[in-house]
C-alpha cells in the first residue's frame, strides 16, 4: 500500500492530488467459490499542511479501488510540509509526508 | 459468591475481543457517520449526515462527470462550487445500495473544489450536497453506466 502526493500551485491556491493503493472492497462481491469477499475500505483520509489539518475525506465503500482524490488548499510555499494519512475499517493505516 | 469460573471468564473475554475485531463499529470510530453510510434512501441519509434535509438547488455547484461511464467501478467525478464559506461537500449516488459515497470536510477559507473516483452500481442520479455558511445547497446530474460497479450490467 502506498500513497502518492502531487502538488501544483495555481495562483494563490495549491491543488493537491492524492493516489492511494487500497482494495476498497464493498463486502458485496463474491469470489469464484461464492464466498463473500470481506468488506475492507478506507474510512478517513486526513491532509495536514505544516501540521494543521486542511482537508478531511470521509469515505464509504463506494469510493473506487486505489482511490484518487484531489482538492484545493490555500497556497503552499516551498519547503512546506504536506502529510496525508488514512485509516481503514480494519484499523490499518498509512501516512506519507512530502516537502514541497 | 463469585460464580464466574476461570474457564468461563476466559471464554467471555475471548468473545469480547472477537466482537471487537469483527465489529469495529460505533465506539472506536465515533467520528465516522455509520448511520449515514448505512442509510438506504437519499433524504434520510442527508438528514442523518447534516441533521436536516432542507436544501436549496444551486447552479453555483457544478458536477463534472462523464454522461456515460464505461466502467461503473471507476467513475471520475469532480465537484466545483462558486459558493463561499464551504464547510463540507458530499457525493451521493441514488441507485447505489448505500447512497452516500463520500463526504469531504473543507477547512475555513478553502474552496470546495474536490475530485475523486466512485463506484456506480447502475445508471443513476449523482447528487452533490454542499454545506456553506450553515446552509445546504445541492445539484445533481445523471450518469449512465455501461458496466455496473458490482459486476453486473447497469
Amino acid at each position: 500500500m502506498s500513497i502518492r502526493i502531487r502538488t501544483k500551485n495555481q495562483g494563490s491556491k495549491t491543488a493537491v492530488k492524492v493516489l492511494i493503493r487500497h482494495p476498497m472492497e464493498t463486502g458485496l462481491r463474491k469470489d469464484k467459490s461464492g464466498a463473500t469477499i470481506p468488506v475492507h475500505f478506507i474510512r478517513e483520509v486526513d491532509c495536514t499542511h505544516n501540521s494543521i489539518t486542511v482537508f478531511k475525506a470521509i469515505w464509504g465503500v463506494a469510493v473506487s479501488k486505489n482511490p484518487f482524490v484531489s482538492f484545493v488548499v490555500n497556497q503552499v510555499s516551498r519547503g512546506d510540509n504536506i502529510t496525508v494519512s488514512w485509516v481503514d475499517n480494519l484499523g490499518q493505516s498509512d501516512s506519507k509526508s512530502v516537502t514541497v | 459468591m463469585n460464580t464466574i469460573t476461570r474457564r468461563k471468564f476466559i471464554a467471555s473475554t475471548a468473545g469480547c475481543s472477537l466482537a471487537g475485531l469483527f465489529l469495529p463499529g460505533n465506539y472506536a470510530w465515533a467520528q465516522w457517520p455509520t448511520q449515514a453510510f448505512g442509510g438506504k434512501d437519499i433524504t434520510s441519509v442527508i438528514e442523518k449526515l447534516y441533521g436536516s434535509s432542507k436544501m436549496e438547488d444551486s447552479a453555483a455547484i457544478t458536477i463534472k462527470a462523464p454522461d456515460i461511464a464505461e466502467n461503473g467501478a471507476v467513475v471520475p467525478v469532480s465537484i466545483k462550487t462558486k459558493l463561499t464559506g464551504v464547510e463540507s461537500v458530499s457525493i451521493l449516488v441514488d441507485e447505489n445500495p448505500n447512497p452516500l459515497a463520500a463526504q469531504f470536510l473543507i477547512s475555513p477559507g478553502n474552496s470546495g473544489d474536490v475530485a475523486t473516483r466512485i463506484k456506480l452500481a447502475k445508471k443513476s442520479k449523482v447528487t452533490a450536497v454542499v454545506k456553506a455558511n450553515g446552509k445546504l445547497y445541492t445539484n445533481s446530474r445523471f450518469i449512465k453506466v455501461t458496466l455496473g460497479g458490482c459486476g453486473g450490467p447497469g
